[in-house]
């Protein structure tokens, strides 16, 4: 909403300057967005006429005019504009002035030509963004009078940023009603009128859509000079609101608007064929909008027709074969209330906004369309004549919102504020706002007026009471209340922990947008149970990520086109999958590349493997305390992996998850090379964590023994670490794998693995003996399950 | 007996020129050893009648006693010059950079969010969560959105084929925590909420944190305490701040808080002051708690929500929304 400080002054006395009034209006939740001061500055700007031109001796591009300015001789200006003519009057900055744009006008030589002042455009006025030529100002404007006095300037033109539930500051003389209330003062807000009946055209309106349109008036205005020009001071009105002056009619309806803050419409007459018809849509109905749009329609839209056609799409836009020309001598002026409920989401479906929907989706005072279409009226015959018909007017008086009593507990108040406020000013604050007020022994009953669609029940007082008497004023504490101490499982590893953790490993976290590329996803093989959005906003944003990994990687590269050769990111978040409702899974994925260490000086480098990032899922899984419920397995591997460098993790043989390199042709179709490691687990079997139970500390020392076997390739540690844990059970404390070798001096397709077995005895001391008994139960199941040969 | 005192002298004598450990150890031998002087000379000792024995014996005693301290000294001497040898000898660089030092960090965003949620972990604010794919119940209708009410085109919501949609704020966590349990309820609940809408000021996805607290006595008053309370511990200063009436459907009344803040110019120096908005809130509406199966009559409470991404913006002096999800690491490093 925006509009006219000076109007609104014009309204309501406000015993406050304009930055005063600013802030009032903020601090009341009517927020000022923006405030744009115009016409500061404008000493020494009178209104000129131009009596004479001539061309310039020494430029194409100038005139010589002779300019009538009240000051008993005529000045002589030189000026640039192309639309400067005889007979127009004109903003004439006179020499002393000194312009918003910091322009000082002195007497001047212009190629040569003596120059008293300035002929100015709005722009260099500072009232208009018009930079294309001369401000034209009417031709009866006073000759002499000083600019500012004639437009009524300085002035500000404010923008509120209004809340959906304040439909009722939509028009000035609501907002005023609110100011009145803030700064203690009356308003000042013209009475109702009634124009002078002179003509007797009439129309039928017949309502059909029931409580969608529960009041609808009308009026028809005969013979109007379709050449009327809209005055300067309501022109100058619309503009300061932000709307352009159009037409006397249509400016006229604006200005209403604006006003009172009921939307009108005005229809060419002629078009018309019959009675007004308020009418649902039938299905499939379409109608040419004002824009030139097409409307296409449905059962829930309500619709002005006459008895042949639709004429307008009712609170949101007129037709086009109806609307008003400029040759149009015979209006049918349109006041109506339509439900909110039957014109929120209309206008949206249509892809518009218009000033009408806006106002009437949040809806409009049922008692405006009298005021209203009185008040156009009025304006109408003033500047474009005609004879006004009678009011028609069709209405369900059952289907209009009544004013209900709210009450308001003395009590409640203050418990909901947590301050009291003196009875006294509660009274004034609903008298101010032009409630009726009723005293109660526990409080008041409150009648809000018709305007006030917000409020239905006691917290709607409530919050009007806090508003005006300032939420400055309520004081600041503490709650007490019980306080129930929130319970956090310890067998659960806090997640920001486990960040931390993987930022201790060298990690980053990364954040990415929870949708990604169909496209990327495709390239990734993941087509199963997507949940793509109805309504993206672009391709590159269209389907939840089934997976982190392919965001992340994105995010690699871009650090790797950055120089940034060694990267290491993750990333904890959902994942998406379809389903009854939606799946989602928080996630935990790590994305590595690069070095396996940064750049150092002790070590030999080597780029990162497998292992490494095997290493960091190890460290995750020791730190839940239970690895043994945790496996890896080359089977059942996802197509974007490595097939031989990739693995399955489970937990209790369920999956949860992989690691290893990216297919080399996926790697390949990003650009990425072979170092690329990636890993993706769900994060919570990661955050489950034994609560550890205390065992005594072993009585008797561990034995080590130490053996070396050679066995195929194929063999897995796995199946090593099985067999011997098989075969010596609970004497088996631990089995350390400390070398790994193949090459010369073991058979091609073989390996050479040396380990130690830590063993321990919980009722004895092992002996000797009991150790190489051990060592050699150890070796036989080696041999015969695994294919192993002792080595030397 | 002379004898031995003079091979003593000389023996203390050598022992003193001694330069090496192994020298030492040769002189010990060749005095103290199996076949050394003195050891002989206690030998010798049976050879004489008994009377004589013992004095001559406490006398070799005396010169063996003589001998192993002047040894022990010498080598303790000899040690120590060998330890300072070789400690002058081992000497690192220790400027050289310590091995796997490095380490990551922590998102800016993660790491404001845990400094909110912990603030009201302190205030017994109980961490609670919902899904992201919503329903338009619990994220319109339950916080008294009706259908196609202008309330809800402040939210640019993103929607799925089935009528679900992304979770355009964090408030409906604060219906799935009202109807699971019954006052006194405080819960604090982060999360990632989305908008249609991309620019340099807004991101389609984003980080909201939604307080809530019901219990019999709370109000408007205990509100505005608990979020001045908030804004200094999260800031570690004081701000001159102010709430200002607003509308949500869910709230009433409803506030937007503003605080003082001051824009640091391009010297370091404090620049000019504006009011910035950081924060909405308000009493919990009657019709919210009477969705949840709360009775309203009996409980009051408050709401508010922020946006996670201004915290971490105002607090670390990020400029640039966009830096957040772009994880270029030269701008993660900054927060490691």
């Amino acid at each position: 909403m925006k509009f006219s400080e000076n109007w609104l002054r014009e309204l309501v006395e406000i015993r406050a300057d304009r930055a005063a009034l600013a802030h009032a209006l903020t601090m009341a939740g009517l927020e000022v967005e923006e405030l744009t001061v115009l016409g500061e500055g404008l000493a020494g700007v009178v209104v000129a006429e131009i009596v004479a031109t001539a061309k310039h001796p020494e430029a194409d591009r100038l005139q010589v005019c002779k300019v009538e300015a009240g000051q008993g001789e005529l000045l002589q200006i030189v000026c640039g504009a192309p639309n400067a003519r005889v007979g127009i009057k004109v903003p004439l900055a006179t020499v002393g002035a000194s312009l918003p744009g910091g322009i000082a006008i002195k007497a001047a030589k212009l190629r040569g030509v003596e120059s008293f002042g300035m002929l100015c455009s709005a722009k260099e006025l500072g009232i208009d963004a018009d930079a294309s030529g001369l401000l034209e100002l009417p031709l009866d404007a006073p000759v002499g009078q000083p600019l500012a006095d004639y437009l009524c300037l300085p002035d500000a033109s404010i923008e509120l940023k209004l809340t959906p539930n304040r439909p009722d500051c939509l028009g000035l003389v609501g907002l005023a009603h609110d100011v009145a209330a803030l700064f203690g003062s009356a308003v000042k807000v013209p009475a109702q009128t009634a124009a002078p009946v002179t003509g007797d055209a009439k129309r039928g309106i017949r309502l059909q859509a029931g409580k969608d349109a529960p009041r609808y008036l009308g009026r028809i205005v005969e013979g109007i000079d379709p050449a009327a020009r809209t005055p300067l001071w309501l022109a100058e009105r619309l503009r300061r609101s932000g709307l352009r002056p159009i037409s006397a009619v249509v400016d006229v309806t604006n200005y209403v608007m604006l006003e009172l803050g009921q939307p009108l419409h005005a229809f060419d007459n002629d078009t018309l064929q019959g009675d007004i018809v308020v009418r649902h849509a039938r299905a499939g109905e379409t109608l040419k909008l004002l824009d030139g749009s097409e409307a296409k329609l449905d059962e829930g839209f309500v619709l002005i027709a006459d008895e042949h056609k639709a004429l307008a799409v009712a609170g949101v836009m007129g037709g086009f074969d109806s609307r008003v020309t400029d040759t149009t001598r015979n209006i049918f002026l349109e006041s109506a209330h339509f439900a909110p409920a039957a014109i929120m989401g209309r206008a949206r479906k249509l892809g518009m906004h218009t000033d009408a929907s806006h106002r009437f989706e949040r809806g409009v005072d049922p008692e405006l369309p009298r005021r209203a279409l009185e008040r156009a009226t009025e304006l109408l015959l003033a500047i474009a004549g005609g004879n006004a018909g009678p009011v028609l007017v069709a209405e369900h008086l059952a289907d209009l919102p009544k004013p209900v009593a709210v009450m308001l507990r003395r009590a409640r108040l203050k418990r909901v504020l947590g301050v009291d406020v003196a009875d006294a000013e509660v009274a004034r604050i609903f008298t101010a706002l032009g409630m009726q007020v009723e005293s109660r022994a526990d409080g008041w009953q409150i009648t809000a007026p018709s305007s006030r669609f917000d409020i239905e029940r006691e917290e709607d007082l409530v919050e009007e009471v806090a508003r005006i008497f300032g939420y400055d004023n309520i004081p600041t504490l503490t709650p007490a209340g019980a306080l129930k101490l929130a319970i956090e499982p310890e067998a659960r590893i806090n997640e920001l922990a486990l960040r931390e953790q993987l930022a201790a490993r060298g990690y980053y976290e990364a954040v990415n947008l929870s949708f990604v590329a169909a496209e990327l996803l495709t390239r990734w093989g993941f087509t199963d149970r997507l949940v793509p959005l109805a309504n993206p906003l672009s391709a590159d944003l269209a389907v939840m990520r089934p997976s982190l990994l392919p965001g992340l990687i994105e995010a690699l590269r871009h650090n790797r086109a950055r120089q940034q050769e060694r990267v290491r990111l993750f990333e904890v978040a959902r994942v998406f999958g379809a389903g009854d409702p939606p799946v989602e899974s928080p996630s935990l994925a790590i994305v590595a590349c690069g070095s396996v260490r940064a750049e150092q000086w002790g070590e030999a480098s080597r780029p990162l493997d497998f292992h490494d990032l095997k290493g960091d899922l190890d460290a995750l899984i020791a730190w839940g305390g239970e690895p043994q419920r945790w496996s890896v397995h080359a089977d059942g591997l996802p197509a974007w992996l490595h097939p031989g460098r990739g693995a399955r993790v489970a937990r209790d043989g369920e999956t949860v998850g992989y690691l290893g390199a990216l297919h080399p042709q996926l790697a390949k179709a990003l650009d990425l090379g072979a170092d690329v490691h990636v890993l993706e687990l769900a994060l919570e079997p990661l955050l489950a964590r034994r609560l550890p139970k205390a065992q005594p500390v072993p009585r008797f020392p561990a034995v080590r023994r130490d053996i070396a076997v050679d066995l195929p390739e194929e063999i897995s540690w796995s199946q090593i670490e099985q067999t011997v844990r098989g075969s010596l059970g609970e004497r088996l404390k631990e089995l350390r794998l400390f070398d790994r070798y193949s090459g010369k001096g073991v058979e091609s397709g073989r390996k050479s693995l040396a380990m130690g077995l830590i063993l321990q005895d919980a009722s004895r001391t092992l002996t000797d003996d009991d150790a190489d008994r051990c060592v050699r139960e150890a070796i036989v199941a080696l041999e015969q399950s695994c294919k192993a040969k002792l080595r030397g | 007996m002379d004898d031995l005192d003079s091979r003593a002298a000389q023996a203390l004598a050598d022992i003193d020129k001694a330069d090496t450990l192994d020298a030492l150890d040769a002189l010990r031998v060749g005095l103290l050893g199996k076949s050394g002087i003195v050891t002989a000379a206690l030998k010798a000792l049976g050879a004489l009648a008994p009377d004589e024995r013992k004095a001559r014996g406490a006398e070799v005693n005396r010169v063996k006693d003589r001998l192993a301290d002047a040894l022990a000294a010498r080598k303790q001497t000899l040690e120590q010059a060998e330890l300072d040898h070789r400690l002058a000898s081992e000497k690192l660089d220790i400027s050289l950079p310590g091995r796997d030092g490095e380490r990551g960090g922590i998102h800016p965003i993660t790491r404001a969010l845990e400094r909110i949620s912990a603030i009201f972990a302190r205030l017994g604010y109980q961490r609670a969560d919902g899904p992201e794919i919503e329903d338009d119940w619990h994220n319109f209708e339950a916080l008294n959105f009706p259908p196609h009410h202008p309330a809800r085109a402040m939210h640019d919501t993103f929607y799925f084929g089935d009528g679900r949609l992304l979770r355009t704020h964090t408030s409906p966590v604060q219906i799935r925590s009202m109807k699971g349990q019954q006052p006194p309820i405080r819960i604090i609940a982060p999360g990632k909420v989305y908008r249609s809408d991309s620019d340099q000021t807004h991101s389609p996805m984003f980080h909201q944190i939604e307080g809530l607290l019901v219990d019999e006595t709370s109000s408007f008053a205990d509100l505005k305490g608990t979020l001045a309370e908030f804004i200094r511990a999260f800031f570690e200063r004081d701000f001159e701040m102010r709430f200002r009436p607003s509308y949500f459907p869910f709230t009433e009344p409803s506030a937007e808080v503003d605080i003082r803040w001051t824009e640091p110019d391009q010297s370091g120096s404090d620049g000019s002051t504006r009011w910035l908005e950081v924060l909405g809130c308000g009493m919990v509406h009657p019709n919210v708690l009477a969705n949840c199966g709360i009775d309203p009559e009996r409980y009051t409470g408050f709401a508010f929500g922020l946006g996670v991404e201004r915290f971490a913006m105002l607090r670390y002096g990020v400029s640039d929304l966009r830096a957040f999800f772009e994880n270029d690491l030269r701008f993660l490093k900054q927060f490691a």
